[in-house]
């Protein structure tokens, strides 16, 4: 299969230049050239003018070029000091770089495996740094972090390039684009569609050029009000609480709704969904699905409740080297009774519905692990679709999708809620909320400190309330 | 294409012409060797080792491994010869399979439930039923050994002095198993459980009852291996299956299953058993001595496995 196929890219000195694209399109493969994980069957790169051939990732950091990788880098059985070892990272300028990023009491003998993803991907932030890189490559590092984290990225970033150096940021998020970007080159299907300078009002150019159709087309598709909800509710929490997190949650959720939960990192929402799931058990409070109290010992239980996860690392949920057929039917094989000869054409049936309300692309259909990112989390959501539910709880299903495919999700919760399905979305991303939601709480130290109109819900009182702000009057000085 | 995406795509068919490069070479070597009676000779030889590997590929393929599976084939073997005369044939076959069958269970439940390492656990109930059975030995001395007409037949007889019986016995099950594989819900989730644990769990599925099934089936499979293999010899003793166990696990992975799960089947398999039966008589016509035999045999194994690894990864 042809990835990339005329892929051009110029980045100045002194610049923080944005390389964008919808999934599939190229950039993942570009960036392994540029690292050296891939060999280009042609075209050329440079470095100041000079031409390099990289045969090997150490090869291009002797040239300056450094990366920061879509997952963290780091083996996680080591501590934060011998995995800085590995590499001969001096761990003196990455604890600089880290009291810079909040983090001047992380303890360096700590196993990497105890770390949360957010702070391991600021030391692969630092670790990158300190390298000192005429070029830096940042890949999706903003994807997995939080607002106020993400914040030190791009600081950062800005003073990379007051040295005169340059930065390659990618992201699916076109607002960090627009306020820290001097450039942003576009791929599209392998091939580069234009450079755009972001700042300018470019962000409807740049996702009229990742879409290749007119802006319209791609505007918020089919997002209606839900019909008055009636009846109990698909799903009702009461005084959940589960480890030191997660304190004491209570919130109803009617079919046809989409609940938002806004929260920063760490505030309970992963044991809530859990909890939910059937992944853990909570220590104290009731889950109710459609009336009826549930104690799940497996996500078994949860399933039989109606009750499925979409959980944020696809890696997690998909099956790499089986076929997306085998992906999505998986949940229909659960059970005892399922072992037997397979259905095969009812199957089949229902996983080309699924692709096809999906528009899951299926040109490497015999692995999984062979398709782009968005269309991976399509895998995930498509395998609940096809095997049924009653509310679906989506954590941060578009963490590092391109803003095509996430309309698209975002268009599909609101069919499914249309439909009579219940949805329950955590997103990292504030602004994404009124797209989808009907209804918004915000999740702060383990309990929700406010619910509000998805509507009325914009990203500075949702952040100030993430924050455990009360009210706009509260607001720091 | 290139040469290794075509390896990577046809990696049996290459297989397959190693295997008739191999019976080449032996009608070079041996001019006249190869017969329909050497065929058929080959294939019976084949079919213990093709139901032990038939075990191993499955809980390869679910990302385990059972290296207990001699012990349990030597155990089965010496099970029914010593009490086919006090039993009867029907009751001392039953209870050759049930012993691989409550061995493959307790593999099954050290791995699946305990969450035991499968190397280390299978390793451990292995040495544990050879234990058991020179215990066993010991108390029945005197007693009579008697490998029932029926089961010589099975392991040695031939239909019309041409056809083992054996393959009357294996063909079937290599089909169900080839079947089952691509088309059953058991088979389908052998391949998602060594593909993605975390990923069955978080659709529904109990990950445990999958690899207890295996393993169970696993100890079942050697069990019959070693009914058929005492046939063949027409006598028990308590190492008979031990030289199999390395070749059980070889046969799956020069078949083109994946030793981390998730990948191959048991057509592959059947090859690689057949591959390694052949490459064994052809050590034995070049007169080889055993322990050059034994350094060939293991070389071509580990040669195979490496350039597998490589092709596929």
């Amino acid at each position: 299969m042809v990835a990339l196929r005329a892929a051009d890219l110029q980045v100045r000195a002194g610049e923080v230049h944005a390389l964008m694209g919808a999934n599939g399109a190229g950039k993942s493969t570009l960036v392994k050239m540029l690292t050296g994980v891939l060999r280009p069957d042609g075209g050329s790169i440079s470095i100041r003018g000079t031409p390099r051939r990289f045969r090997s990732p150490l090869a291009a950091r002797q040239a300056g070029l450094v990366s920061v990788y879509q997952d963290p880098a780091l083996v996680p059985d080591l501590t934060i000091a011998q995995n800085l070892r590995l590499a001969r990272t001096p761990p003196d300028v990455v604890r600089q770089w880290l009291g810079r990023f909040g983090f001047s009491a992380l303890d360096f003998a700590t196993a990497v495996r105890e770390l949360p993803l957010p702070t391991l991907r600021l030391i692969d932030l630092a670790r990158a740094l300190a390298a000192e890189p005429d070029i830096l490559l940042l890949d999706e590092i903003t994807a997995a972090l939080p607002p106020d984290l993400a914040e030190h990225v791009y600081a950062a970033a800005r003073q990379w390039r007051s040295l005169g150096r340059s930065v390659i940021f990618i992201s699916h998020r076109l607002a960090e684009i627009a306020a820290l970007c001097d450039r942003a080159t576009v791929l599209r299907d392998g091939v580069t569609v234009g450079v755009v300078e972001p700042a300018q009002g470019g962000e409807e150019r740049i996702v009229a050029l990742m879409l290749g159709a007119p802006p319209e087309a791609a505007a918020r598709a089919g997002i209606a009000a839900a019909a008055a909800p009636s009846g109990p509710p698909a799903l009702e929490v009461q005084a959940l609480r589960c480890g030191e997190k997660l304190r004491d949650v209570s919130f109803a959720l009617r079919a046809g709704e989409v609940l938002g939960l806004a929260a920063l990192e760490g505030q309970g929402q992963e044991e809530l969904f859990d909890c939910l799931a059937g992944l853990r058990r909570p220590d104290a409070g009731a889950i109710l699905a459609a009336g009826a109290p549930q104690h799940f010992h497996h996500p078994a239980d949860a399933i039989r409740a109606g009750l499925v996860l979409v959980p944020a690392d696809r890696v997690r949920a998909l099956l790499p080297q089986r076929s997306v057929h085998e992906n999505i039917a998986l949940p229909l094989v659960r059970r005892l009774r399922d072992w037997g000869g397979l259905p095969m054409r009812a199957e089949r049936a229902r996983v080309a519905e699924a692709v096809r309300r999906l528009q899951i692309d299926t040109r490497a259909a015999a692995e999984v692990k062979r398709l782009s990112g968005g269309n991976q989390q399509k895998v995930v959501i498509a395998r609940w679709l096809a095997c049924g539910f009653r509310t679906l709880l989506c954590f941060d299903p578009t963490r590092g999708i391109d803003i095509g495919t996430k309309r698209q999700i975002y268009a599909l919760l609101r069919e499914l809620a249309a439909s009579g399905a219940a949805v329950l979305l955590f997103t990292s991303e504030l602004s994404e909320i009124p797209l989808a939601c009907d209804r918004v709480a915000v999740l702060f130290g383990g309990r929700i400190v406010a619910g509000m109109p998805a509507a009325g819900a914009d990203e500075a009182t949702l952040l100030r309330a993430a924050h455990g702000l009360r009210a706009r009057a509260e607001a720091p000085a | 294409m290139t040469l290794a995406a075509f390896l990577r795509e046809r990696s049996l068919l290459v297989l397959a012409l190693l295997l008739a490069l191999l019976v080449g070479i032996i009608t070079v070597v041996r001019p006249g060797t190869v017969t329909p009676d050497w065929i058929a000779n080959t294939l019976l030889f084949a079919v213990p080792l093709g139901l032990m590997a038939g075990g191993e590929t499955l809980l390869l393929l679910a990302g385990g491994i059972d290296l207990s599976v001699a012990s349990v084939a030597s155990g089965a073997a010496y099970l029914l010869s010593s009490n086919a005369a006090p039993l009867g044939t029907t009751l001392a076959v039953l209870l050759g399979l049930a012993a691989g069958l409550l061995v493959g269970l307790l593999n099954g439940v050290g791995v699946a439930i305990f969450r035991v390492q499968p190397l280390v656990m299978t390793l451990g109930t292995g040495l544990m039923a050879q234990g058991a059975l020179v215990v066993y030995s010991q108390k029945i001395i005197g007693q009579e050994q008697l490998v029932p007409r029926a089961v010589a037949t099975l392991g040695s007889g031939k239909f019309a002095g041409l056809v083992p019986y054996a393959l009357f016995l294996w063909l079937p099950l290599a089909l169900l198993l080839i079947l089952g594989l691509r088309r059953s819900g058991f088979g389908r989730l052998l391949y998602a459980v060594g593909d993605n644990e975390a990923a069955c769990r978080l659709s529904g599925v109990r990950v445990w009852r999958v690899l207890l099934a295996a393993y169970a089936a696993c100890g079942l499979l050697a069990a019959v291996a070693g009914i058929v293999l005492v046939g063949t010899t027409n006598a028990a003793d308590l190492s008979l299956a031990n030289v199999y166990l390395l070749p059980a696990i070889a046969a799956a992975i020069i078949g083109g299953t994946s030793i981390f799960g998730g990948r191959g089947g048991y057509g592959g398999t059947i090859v690689g058993a057949l591959f390694l039966t052949v490459l064994d008589s052809l050590l034995t016509l070049l007169n080889a001595p055993e322990p050059v035999k034994q350094m060939l045999y293991g070389g071509v194994i580990l040669a195979l496995a490496a350039a597998y690894t490589r092709l596929t990864d």
